[in-house]
């Protein structure tokens, strides 16, 4: 009696895993569920489960002509990172787990990525924007574009749509970010409008208030566009001393712009300006709609970045795991074949963008988003600019 | 290039328009009491908030009784608010008044009336006004600046009550009383900090800004308000020093602070009229300030303070003048090695070429070695 309890119980445990085993896929979320960002946590399992049930809702994810269900494990990073990491080592060792997505912030993806790249899985983190993330990682993957990107898409921008031969920067010579951006901006002009293009490379320092001195400069020199990468609590200041001083072209930002303190402190100054980010959920259009309708429709609220990445990063292994044809039950070999089609993907259709990878790094090239701050002062969806 | 002289001889004249209003305050109070006001630069930032605070009030933005509350509320909030002005009107009444004053009937009877008095004002005034949708603006700011530099001299002699006067009546050495202040500035700034939070507050546009365009150069109405009304509070306080009674008891305490009293002048009604000046030229600064560069926040007192600080010294801390000057200088200062090198030299170049001047002049441009001050 006792052993026939003992093998049932054992049964019970083993038959899940052998009924369906061959016909799950087993996808691991590292997420801040508590800690200091909850929102983001919450964001990224919403996401998530509305693209399990869309693809569990229509028969599973077909792979080599067969279906397979979607079975997502998330598990609490706390925010931290010695708990990401160990959160990594749980859905790689104890959930087994195909493959991961998280940790979102840099933080946490940087530890966890080492982890995941030691153990062979493959690791995609949607919102990371550091480079040391997947820096010389073969195994781990983000979904977002890098700082450095959107200077040349902000480049490209205003060169193509705003037709401006020439422009002038503005920006804080004490943050990276700032410097970084205009860097490549400065760059990325160049190369297109010819060199001395870029009429004006004025610099301040954060705390700073008075721009006149600068502003006055760039002004004479007479661009056509000025870009100011940086943050909200900047950008309303010199906006408005720009437009005091006789500035009248257009203004065009960073995703540093993309907070909706922006417009508490710009008022009327910042409606019709342009800023590259990497998500609108206003004026959106196909794909990236009918995801945020779905979205508000479920969980009563509008996305933001964070669960917009979580659902490109989540689709974008989905797209690897089909792309290597067939699941063999191996799973250090199916691990690598996710990491092999996944680092040669190209043309991924997501909703933040079309997402390809080289073969070389873990760094998606993506279009960004152009954001135009409407008459009512929404950040409303302009355009995709592909670099 | 001519235009671009112009503009930014006009950029200077702005920034130095506040580094001298706030570096008048710092001379003031060096002048009469020898002591450096640290919490100079955040009465300023207090200045630029009551602005703020005053400013929405009129518009009838904020209110101190919320309007969407139950009335038993609403009376409450009165009742805390007139408790409050009650408590400081009878202060002030027992300290004006003779000796067993306070004891009299007639006290209490007064206090009773003050109280409902107060009680009406707070609940029919406290609702905010709603002015008529285009109002004219000019109106607001008229009302804005007396209210501001009231209510910014009151943290002033506030301060220099509980703080400044205890130091200096217990005879402690200057020093410690230095140390006070800039212990007073730093409970300004983080009082302010942990009563509105760290997120900046946007400031109102009071008037509406109009935009002047002559031969290439640009201006603003603001910054020509800003620009007018620096000279115009120098030549008032350059007037009320030199040539009023007051001022001619500011000078002398400032020259004998031991024999005044016995010449029959009331040394401590002196510190305070000096308190009141120095702190609403600040609130003053506070509110053009917030009206050109629109975004608050707790910590923008601190740079600018030590700024306009660094131009009274140079100027030669004590005399008017001297602080006047020393503000413009510094500004344009700024703004050439802005225009002509970069931004990143800029404190660099300006302050190295202030220490030439320190240097070669200790006492500052306008200063004298140890006579009188102010």
């Amino acid at each position: 009696m006792k052993k026939l309890l003992v093998a049932l119980l054992a049964l019970a445990f083993v038959f899940p895993a052998a009924a369906f085993g061959a016909d799950t896929i087993k996808i691991g979320f590292n997420i801040p569920l508590t800690g200091d960002i909850p929102k983001v946590g919450e964001m990224s399992k919403d996401a998530a489960e509305l693209l399990k049930e869309k693809i569990n809702g229509a028969g599973g994810l077909a792979v080599g002509g067969k279906k397979y269900m979607l079975d997502f494990v998330y598990v609490d990073n706390e925010a931290k990172p010695e708990s990401a990491v160990n959160a990594a080592l749980k859905l790689i060792e104890g959930e087994k787990v195909l493959a991961m997505v998280g940790p979102q912030g840099s933080g946490r993806a940087v530890p966890a990525g080492e982890v995941a790249n030691n153990n062979k899985t493959v690791m995609v983190s949607a919102w990371s924007t550091n480079p040391k993330t997947t820096e010389n990682r073969p195994f781990v993957f983000r979904a977002c574009f890098l700082d450095d990107f959107q200077g040349p898409t902000a480049a490209k921008f205003a060169t193509g749509e705003l037709k401006a031969k020439t422009a002038a920067v503005l920006f804080a010579v004490d943050q990276d970010y700032s410097k970084g951006i205009s860097e490549f901006f400065k760059k990325a002009f160049e190369k297109t409008a010819g060199p001395g293009s870029v009429v004006a490379y004025e610099t301040f320092t954060t705390k700073d208030v008075d721009f006149s001195a600068q502003l006055t400069k760039i002004i004479k020199a007479k661009p056509d566009v000025l870009f100011v990468p940086q943050y909200y609590n900047e950008v309303p200041l010199i906006v408005k001393q720009a437009r005091e001083l006789g500035y009248k072209g257009p203004i065009l930002g960073s995703d540093s712009w993309g907070s909706a303190e922006l417009m508490n402190l710009c008022g009327d100054d910042c409606k019709g300006l342009f800023f590259v980010t990497h998500f609108a959920a206003a004026g959106a259009k196909g794909a990236t709609k009918e995801f945020i309708d779905a979205f508000n429709a479920k969980f009563k609220q509008i996305p933001d970045d964070v669960g917009a990445l979580t659902w490109d990063a989540t689709g974008m292994i989905l797209a690897a795991i089909q792309k290597m044809g067939a699941i063999s039950g191996d799973l250090a070999k199916d691990r690598e074949g996710v990491r092999a089609a996944m680092s040669t993907m190209t043309g991924y259709d997501g909703i933040t963008g079309k997402m390809s990878f080289d073969g070389k790094t873990g760094d998606p090239i993506k279009c960004a988003v152009i954001v135009k701050i409407d008459d009512k002062g929404e950040f409303t969806f302009h355009e995709s600019v592909c670099p | 290039m001519l235009e671009t002289v112009i503009q930014q001889a006009l950029n200077a004249l702005q920034l130095g328009s506040y580094y001298s209003l706030i570096a008048l305050g710092y001379c003031l109070v060096y002048g009469v009491l020898l002591l450096i006001n640290f919490a100079h630069g955040d009465i300023f930032m207090v200045g630029a908030y009551i602005a703020f605070f005053a400013a929405t009030f009129i518009m009838g933005q904020h209110a101190f009784i919320p309007a969407n509350v139950s009335p038993l509320a609403q009376i409450a909030c009165t009742g805390f608010f007139a408790i409050i002005l009650t408590a400081s009107a009878a202060y002030i009444i027992g300290r004006v008044t003779r000796e067993g004053f306070r004891q009299t009937r007639a006290f209490k009877l007064l206090i009773g009336g003050l109280f409902v008095l107060f009680s009406l004002l707070v609940y029919f005034l406290g609702k905010g006004f709603v002015l008529p949708k285009g109002a004219d603006r000019w109106v607001v700011m008229g009302a804005t600046v007396p209210l501001t530099m009231l209510l910014t001299a009151a943290v002033g002699i506030f301060i220099e009550r509980v703080a400044y006067r205890p130091l200096r009546q217990k005879g402690a050495n200057r020093l410690y009383v230095v140390i006070t202040a800039l212990m007073m500035g730093i409970i300004l700034e983080y009082g302010n900090l942990s009563a509105l939070g760290a997120s900046r507050i946007p400031f109102p546009p009071l008037i509406k800004t109009a935009i002047f365009e002559i031969a290439g150069v640009t201006v603003t109405n603001l910054k020509l308000i800003s620009i007018g009304v620096a000279f115009a509070v120098f030549g008032l306080l350059q007037w009320i020093v030199t040539r009023t009674k007051l001022g001619m008891a500011m000078r002398a305490v400032s020259y004998d602070k031991f024999a005044v009293p016995l010449m029959g002048i009331p040394l401590d009604i002196i510190i305070v009229f000096t308190f009141f000046l120095g702190s609403s030229m600040a609130g003053l600064a506070g509110m053009l300030y917030a009206m050109n560069f629109p975004v608050l926040d707790p910590f923008m007192g601190a740079l600018v303070g030590w700024k306009a600080f660094v131009a009274a010294v140079v100027g030669g801390i004590g005399d008017i003048r001297g602080a006047f000057v020393g503000g413009f200088l510094l500004a344009i200062l700024e703004i050439v090695v802005a225009a002509v090198f970069s931004s990143e030299l800029r404190d660099l170049i300006s302050f190295t070429i202030l220490l030439g001047i320190l240097t070669m002049k200790p006492t500052g441009l306008f200063g004298t070695a140890k006579t009188t001050k102010i």
